[in-house]
């Protein structure tokens, strides 16, 4: 560690002004504050706050937050994919299979995302934003595993720049930035991104009769068939081979769909470290939740067609909106600031994600939609609750003025 | 129940601004602050509800072929739509002449900070667009109050929702060429990706309708038919 920091330190007056490399002094600074403590302090205007926790650290609690989901991720991809060719899915191949198709996934998007960092950082002579360490995991955990690595590296710099550098960095986004990736790709390569991309088959062909239908694609086909949607979970080939679109397995996670958003399991876990650390808001997660299920229920009451009778709980097991509810919902820059706000925001994110799978016929998931419009619309929820909140107060000024 | 269906699409899935980019204007330049943006879009509502009906009245009782034979069965072959667009935008100018007055008189603030952009909603596209709109889909005159109020709200909704965003985006560091109506542009696509989320969505029995999606095969997760717009682009960048 010593070592490491003398090396640092030696290299240090290169960047520093005057020295030769000048111009990457952000590249610098961004290594060093990454592995050590910065020595800088904060003016003597303003805020301060003594913590050892600062932004790097912050984010770097959401990325350990994500690991179980990437982990999980990397072992279903490669047990799909033999559930498909029909071998038997031993733990190991599977890891390993997993880990050759998703970590060049996970390296692209970094690199791609960060050379894009390191030209702002230089030109525009700003830290590099930490935010991209998230984005970076983020991007990765919810693309199909078969994406071509180039649109990996397209949506990443596209989302980068449009959705957050031109705002200005971290902190400055409107819409949520790993949101915006998968949305580009979404509208710009439907055919790579839905259908049938959500296992790998390799060079083998998958066994007779097996679709890699997601269970949300089996409800929406099971709405049009008009036959009941549990009904149709368990007539698919998944449900056939062994329960998998039981609840319990909808919990577990293995089916195919995106790479680290399947398992509600291990959102749990990165849940749990999230609001352990204070990092991720628990209003968030629970009003999200809270929204789809409501929105499920109404939907039971209503029940003209049989997506609308499927058991409300199903909307949280199946699909990435637990995902979505933990990791994406949560962004603090792009969800609403004010506590009373993000109830309002969470809940709606919940009901607009039902109501997107449901009704829109246009888009099997919700979530990601409905993350990016209630983006949009945080501000404005934010600007009436202090609008509110100012009238409330006021009043009870003149309240106590005149007693 | 109809047209509680034809309110909801005009507010979200066919907002004026992201799905048809009307009105654009005024939209981009008086979106700096929520209050004034909350009364320009309030303005746009009350002269959009009166406007659409208004309008309708004119071109189906005088303007259509055949409109005038209330007056005299003499005049069944009269067909006065070549004047459609100037008599349009002479009820348009009026509506708007009055509710300019009624601000000013009512408030001197929000018609100071309104400035050119109030009598300017006279040629917002937005407000003739409904009701060529209203012309083109053959409603009915409930129908046109209907459309023409949640075209509005539709509206409304856009200019508070963005002028909510400008004020939080006033400390940002934006870049220097992007600074002002660039970003606004920029921001204004993205809010359209939003708003994606309602494209497609088929809203009680409407049979056939240029923006609904082929449901009919979303065997494998859909393959994606991206929602066939008149005359918008909806991602710019």
């Amino acid at each position: 560690m010593k070592a490491f920091r003398d090396l640092l330190d030696k290299q240090k007056p290169l960047f520093e002004k005057g020295g030769k490399l000048e111009k990457f002094y952000y590249l610098y600074e961004a290594g060093e504050t990454f592995m050590f403590t910065p020595n800088h302090v904060t003016g003597p205007k303003g805020a301060q706050i003594r913590d050892a926790n600062n932004l790097k650290r912050y984010m770097m609690t959401v990325v350990i937050a994500m690991i179980p989901c990437l982990l999980f991720g990397i072992w279903n991809m490669g047990y799909q994919h033999f559930l498909a060719v029909g071998e038997e899915p031993e733990f190991w191949p599977s890891v390993l299979l997993g880990a050759e198709l998703v970590i060049p996934i996970v390296l692209v998007a970094y690199v791609a995302g960060g050379l894009v960092e390191g030209l702002f950082a230089v030109v525009r002579k700003h830290p590099i934003n930490e935010g991209f360490l998230v984005t970076g995991m983020l991007i990765p955990l919810i693309m199909p595993v078969t994406i071509p690595l180039w649109q990996v590296a397209l949506a990443t710099i596209f989302s980068v720049v449009i959705a957050k550098e031109v705002f200005g960095g971290t902190g400055m986004n409107v819409l949520n930035v790993a949101m915006t990736a998968r949305a580009f790709l979404y509208f710009a390569y439907p055919t790579d991104i839905s259908g049938d991309v959500w296992t790998y088959y390799g060079d083998k062909v998958a066994v007779e009769g097996y679709t890699g239908a997601t269970p949300l694609a089996v409800a929406a086909q099971a709405n049009i068939d008009g036959e009941a949607v549990t009904a149709a979970l368990d007539a698919s080939w998944f449900g056939q081979l062994g329960g998998y679109f039981e609840p319990w397995n909808l919990f577990l996670g293995a089916y195919p769909d995106s790479i680290g958003a399947s398992s509600v399991l291990m959102c749990l876990v990165g849940a749990f470290i999230l609001i352990l650390t204070g990092v991720g808001s628990w209003k968030l997660m629970l009003s999200t939740v809270l929204g789809a299920y409501v929105m499920g229920l109404i939907n039971n009451i209503f029940a003209v067609n049989t997506f609308m009778e499927m058991p409300a709980y199903y909307h949280i097991l199946i699909g990435g909106l637990a995902f979505g509810a933990v990791f994406m919902v949560t962004d603090p820059v792009s969800a609403a600031h004010t506590e009373t706000g993000k109830w309002i925001y969470g809940f709606l994110i919940g009901v607009l994600t039902v109501i997107i799978r449901v009704f829109n016929p246009a888009y099997p998931e919700g979530i990601m939609l409905a993350v990016l419009l209630m983006n949009v619309l945080a501000p404005l929820i934010d600007h009436y609750v202090v609008e509110a909140n100012k009238k409330r107060r006021l009043k009870r000024g003149i309240a106590r003025a005149t007693v | 129940m109809e047209l509680i269906n034809l309110g909801i699409r005009a507010i979200f899935i066919e907002n004026m601004v992201f799905a048809y980019f009307l009105g654009m204007c005024s939209y981009l330049a008086v979106s700096k602050k929520v209050n004034t943006a909350f009364g320009l879009g309030l303005a746009v509502i009350f002269v959009l509800t009166i406007t659409v009906p208004t309008n309708w009245l004119l071109q189906t009782y005088v303007l259509q072929e055949g409109a005038l034979t209330w007056i005299s069965a003499d005049l069944a072959n009269v067909d006065l739509s070549f004047l459609q667009f100037i008599m349009f935008i002479a009820i348009i100018a009026a509506m708007v002449q009055l509710v300019e007055m009624v601000i000013e008189k009512f408030s001197p603030a929000l018609y100071g900070s309104l400035g050119i952009f109030l009598p300017l909603i006279a040629v917002n596209c937005a407000i003739l667009g409904s009701s060529l709109f209203m012309v083109q889909r053959d409603y009915t005159l409930s129908e046109a109050t209907v459309f023409g109020f949640a075209s509005g709200v539709g509206w409304f909704l856009a200019i508070i929702a963005l002028a909510a965003i400008r004020e939080r985006l006033k400390y940002s560091n934006v870049p220097d060429g992007l600074k002002g109506l660039g970003i606004t542009m920029l921001l204004t696509g993205l809010m359209g990706l939003g708003f994606m989320s309602f494209m497609g969505i088929k809203l009680g029995n409407e049979t056939e309708d240029e923006t609904a999606v082929p449901g009919a095969d979303v065997k494998e997760q859909t393959e994606l038919v991206v929602p066939k717009q008149d005359n918008a682009v909806t991602m710019q960048e």
